[in-house]
């Protein structure tokens, strides 16, 4: 069973780390960040059985991809407390210099990334392609990915979704961070995505509805009931309902924060309604 | 002279040895390379973009189903999964057309396979002219130099069906991202069967004083023939066959045009970007030396035959011959 209590801790530290990430670099994403902090540490402190010693191939484990990868404050801060590099390289993110590039990248060999993503669309169809090479190597493991709703307006996405399916690749479990917000504005008017269960159930994917993705023990829950659904022919989405900047009141459910860091003021505010748990970096 | 002797065609060889030994595609060389490697190398892949008897993958996929992957219509798709699979150890070839290859999908191959370094084979047919019948919208010239902009890519365009067939091979042996580019149509097979293919060493395929022609793809087919020409009117041409555009072997590039003091450039791609514009670059810096360009001027193709089309085009044997007179013109 998983400690609930524990992951919370967690989360509300990797929201610190989140906040003081772009607050210092004066740019980033905090956003999305935010939101998919409760996912990213179910994931990698419960969920996943993963090696922070980190080989690319990653046999035998467990494997993330991050595919809007403009929320690279929330993984680098879940890799650096689960142990993949120490917290205290959170300070160079967005620096000259550093593995912590504004969107993450192997180039640099920051640990724990296995491809570069930030021109969206693309993690997906890395995902999959993992995914056969496991099936190939007789390798049980699960890999997972994320991918933003907005992102979906990818057409490269719906190119995955429908390979995944016809394949029968059933050993990925992708979730969908459906926060209903994008840089211009809601989802709704920029580009609605309609009815979005009812898309993925067309193309032939499992569903899991998440109905509250910033609740723990809602997302443990439902993280849990998808990998029950794996194995069996088909590939399985997790529609992820979350608020953009979820943990800060005037961050909470708007666009605002999708690209904007918060300054020195709005820091200290922020960082008053998050628990420091694990000691800041 | 050691760089240029040291290939497997000697200082000795004379033109009138260089002998089509029958005509086959460059694609056909791609598939009989893809069936001999995944003979050998249990680690590589097969994708395709519903193209595969254009691709002549067929003797690959019926003898290892297991390791092809038939991704549909969908080249962005293909070539995440590429980067997945490599991500996990395999080497994968993906195969679809050159304008499929590249410019379609460029921005999937700089992030998820340049920029993250991943060890993927793009394997890319009926590029350029040749391509003939269908058209302009199929008959991509700017490829190679897309590709040769990527940080860390190889750009291999070999010559014939022996050539392509080694350069497949080979390239599984080198880690990391390489575009391997060649054709559709029936060609002059000219290089010798199993020849070893170096991945960014020219071959030198004659020897001569007056001018350096440097060729890649079809071309240098085109250019043997140029060369036999112009040796009748007692011009001497050092020809060699530069298959690998990215990393260029500037050595054997500087070597001859410091000895000939002329050079062309022949090439089925566009004037910008291409090989003519890498051995510019090489020669700028290091050996400043009167060039002339056989590649497509700033223009797209049209419906045609190959060799009517390589005509129109100005890349015809009979141009390469006024481009070789004209580069000595120069000196």
């Amino acid at each position: 069973m998983a400690d609930i209590q524990k992951l919370k801790q967690i989360a509300s530290q990797v929201r610190r780390d989140i906040i003081r990430q772009t607050n210092s670099a004066a740019s980033g994403h905090p956003g999305g960040s935010l939101g998919c902090a409760d996912f990213l540490v179910a994931l990698y402190f419960d969920l996943m059985k993963h090696d922070p010693s980190f080989n690319m191939k990653a046999e035998g484990e467990d494997v993330f991809f991050l595919s809007n990868g403009h929320i690279s404050p929330v993984w680098y801060s879940v890799l650096a407390r689960s142990g993949y590099f120490p917290p205290s390289e959170l300070a160079s993110f967005r620096q000259i210099n550093s593995r912590m590039q504004g969107h993450p990248a192997t180039h640099e060999g920051l640990p724990g990334i296995r491809v570069a993503s930030g021109s969206l669309g693309q993690g997906m169809s890395v995902a999959i392609g993992m995914a056969l090479a496991k099936k190939l190597n007789g390798d049980d493991k699960t890999i997972y990915a994320l991918t933003g709703d907005g992102e979906l307006e990818e057409g490269q996405v719906w190119e995955a979704m429908m390979f995944a399916a016809h394949h029968k690749v059933d050993n990925l479990i992708v979730a969908v961070d459906w926060n209903g917000q994008q840089i211009d504005g809601p989802t709704e008017e920029v580009m609605s995505l309609g009815d979005l269960p009812a898309k993925w159930a067309a193309f032939g994917w499992e569903i899991v509805h998440l109905e509250d993705g910033n609740d723990m023990e809602q997302v443990v829950q439902k993280l849990n009931e998808a990998k029950t659904k794996t194995g069996q022919g088909k590939p399985v989405v997790v529609l992820m309902r979350t608020e953009m900047g979820y943990g800060v009141d005037f961050m909470q459910g708007t666009h605002h924060w999708h690209g904007k860091a918060p300054n020195a003021e709005q820091t200290a505010t922020a960082l008053s309604q998050l628990e420091e748990t694990l000691g800041d970096y | 002279m050691s760089v240029l002797l040291d290939n497997l065609y000697t200082s000795k060889t004379m033109l009138d040895q260089i002998i089509d030994s029958g005509k086959k595609s460059t694609r056909d060389g791609f598939g009989a390379g893809l069936h001999a490697i995944g003979q050998q190398n249990d680690e590589v892949v097969a994708l395709c973009a519903d193209l595969i008897g254009s691709l002549k993958m067929q003797a690959f996929i019926k003898e290892f189903p297991e390791r092809f992957i038939q991704v549909g219509i969908a080249e962005a798709n293909m070539m995440g999964i590429a980067a997945g699979l490599a991500t996990a150890g395999k080497i994968p070839y993906t195969g679809t057309f050159a304008n499929f290859s590249t410019g379609r999908v460029y921005d999937q191959i700089r992030q998820s396979i340049a920029y993250s370094h991943k060890n993927v084979k793009v394997c890319a047919s009926h590029a350029g002219l040749t391509l003939g019948e269908d058209g302009a919208t199929h008959q991509i010239l700017e490829d190679m130099g897309m590709m040769r902009m990527l940080p860390g890519f190889t750009v291999i365009n070999p010559c014939d069906y022996n050539q392509t067939k080694a350069a497949t091979m080979a390239i599984a042996e080198h880690y990391g991202p390489v575009y391997l580019r060649f054709g559709r149509p029936s060609w002059a097979n000219f290089t010798p069967e199993n020849q070893k293919f170096e991945i960014g060493k020219a071959l030198l395929l004659n020897e001569g004083s007056d001018v350096s022609v440097f060729a890649t793809g079809h071309m240098v087919w085109n250019a043997v023939e140029a060369a036999k020409i112009v040796a009748a009117e007692g011009i001497s041409v050092e020809l060699i066959n530069i298959h690998t555009i990215k990393p260029l072997d500037e050595e054997a590039i500087l070597e001859s045009a410091l000895k000939t003091k002329a050079v062309v450039t022949a090439e089925e791609h566009q004037r910008n970007g291409g090989l003519g514009d890498a051995v510019a670059q090489v020669l700028a810096r290091k050996a400043p030396t009167p060039q002339e360009y056989i590649a497509v001027n700033d223009s797209f193709g049209e419906s045609g035959k190959p060799t009517e089309l390589l005509s129109k085009y100005g890349l015809g044997v009979d141009d390469i011959v006024t481009a070789i007179r004209n580069a000595i013109k120069r000196k």
